[in-house]
């Protein structure tokens, strides 16, 4: 057997280890690492039902809400039916045909008697409202548009999600790596 | 505060406009007990070590024929952690156009002007608390043709 130095050993240990496994642990491993990817959709979808946000995790993708929210930034939102919006809060909302979810704050609320809100954003860094952002002819949000509201905040965290968004070959290679780590650890 | 309502024709239909000319006098705690004044009430708020900023906003809140509840951002202020915790503005012009949906501010006798903020904290939960103190406006029942503000 050929000797190699330092890493090279583990290495050639690891493709042994592969040969070696018979199709049972194989499996084995298969399965256990469905389990966690089904444990991790799961704790998402649990998400959305207690929050009652189609997405209660964010990144923040611009910087029109600094200094106070930066470009990757992660947001926890709820959506609470019941919860009223009100000027000054901070809500994620998608304007009508469009995919990307934008965070910027309440200035304008106005609700009928019957629970009908019509309201208006703009973003902390912007210099206008947010009229340019909507729809054309659109003038005013609706409850309907929005994603949630932002309650609780943690810094950088979402850079990840931008990295892999810029710089697909990085989110495949972290795949990569993850999916190699999974199958191949041995459970001693 | 000085009130003033002109018919405007703004980028939407004709709507009410309304002028607030306005002091702000605040006292916003720096992580130490006392007693503070502000608009003649007490309130303890704490700039701490997980307090990154506090956005202050001044909003008009009424209601009218039109809508039950109304809610206007008349002007806003970002106070970072360090800044003057103090503040003590006089004669400030709404930073935002006062406009109503609709023609309601004319003759509304109860326009509620209350100070809030959103604390911003270095990481955790970002909450919204309303200050203890507010004033309220009535608009006269004309429209001012004079456009001096």
């Amino acid at each position: 057997r050929l000797c190699w130095p330092g890493s090279g050993a583990a290495a050639m240990d690891l493709f042994g280890d592969l040969r070696r496994m018979n199709k049972r642990q194989l499996y084995y491993q298969v399965l256990n690492f469905a389990m966690i990817v089904s444990s991790a959709l799961m704790i998402w979808k649990g998400l959305i039902v207690v929050t009652g946000s189609e997405s209660p995790i964010v990144v923040v993708l611009s910087g029109s809400m600094e200094p106070a929210f930066h470009r990757g930034d992660l947001l926890f939102l709820t959506n609470f039916h019941d919860d009223p919006i009100r000027a000054g809060e901070i809500v994620v909302f998608k304007v009508e045909g469009r995919d990307i979810p934008i965070v910027h704050r309440v200035i304008k609320v106005h609700e009928k008697g019957n629970g009908n809100i019509k309201f208006l954003t703009k973003g902390d860094n912007n210099e206008v409202d947010d009229r340019g952002l909507y729809k054309e002819g659109q003038n005013w949000l609706e409850k309907k548009d929005v994603v949630g509201r932002a309650r609780g905040f943690l810094p950088y965290v979402g850079m990840v999600t931008i990295i892999m968004n810029d710089y697909p070959k990085f989110k495949y290679a972290l795949l990569a790596v993850m999916g190699a780590y999974v199958l191949l650890k041995r459970e001693s | 505060l000085r009130k003033n309502v002109e018919d405007f024709t703004g980028p939407r239909e004709r709507s009410d406009l309304g002028f607030v000319t306005f002091d702000i006098t605040a006292d916003i705690l720096n992580g130490k007990n006392g007693l503070q004044t502000f608009w003649n009430k007490n309130t303890l708020i704490i700039f701490d070590w997980n307090v990154k900023q506090l956005f202050l906003y001044l909003s008009a809140e009424y209601s009218t024929k039109n809508n039950a509840l109304n809610q206007v951002v008349l002007w806003d202020k970002i106070m970072l952690r360090g800044d003057n915790p103090r503040l003590s503005l006089k004669d400030m012009k709404s930073k935002y156009f006062f406009f109503d949906d609709g023609n309601g501010l004319k003759g509304n006798r109860n326009i509620t002007l209350t100070l809030s903020w959103n604390v911003v904290p270095n990481a955790g939960i970002l909450p919204l608390v309303t200050g203890s103190g507010h004033v309220s406006v009535p608009f006269p029942d004309t429209y001012e043709t004079t456009k001096s503000y």
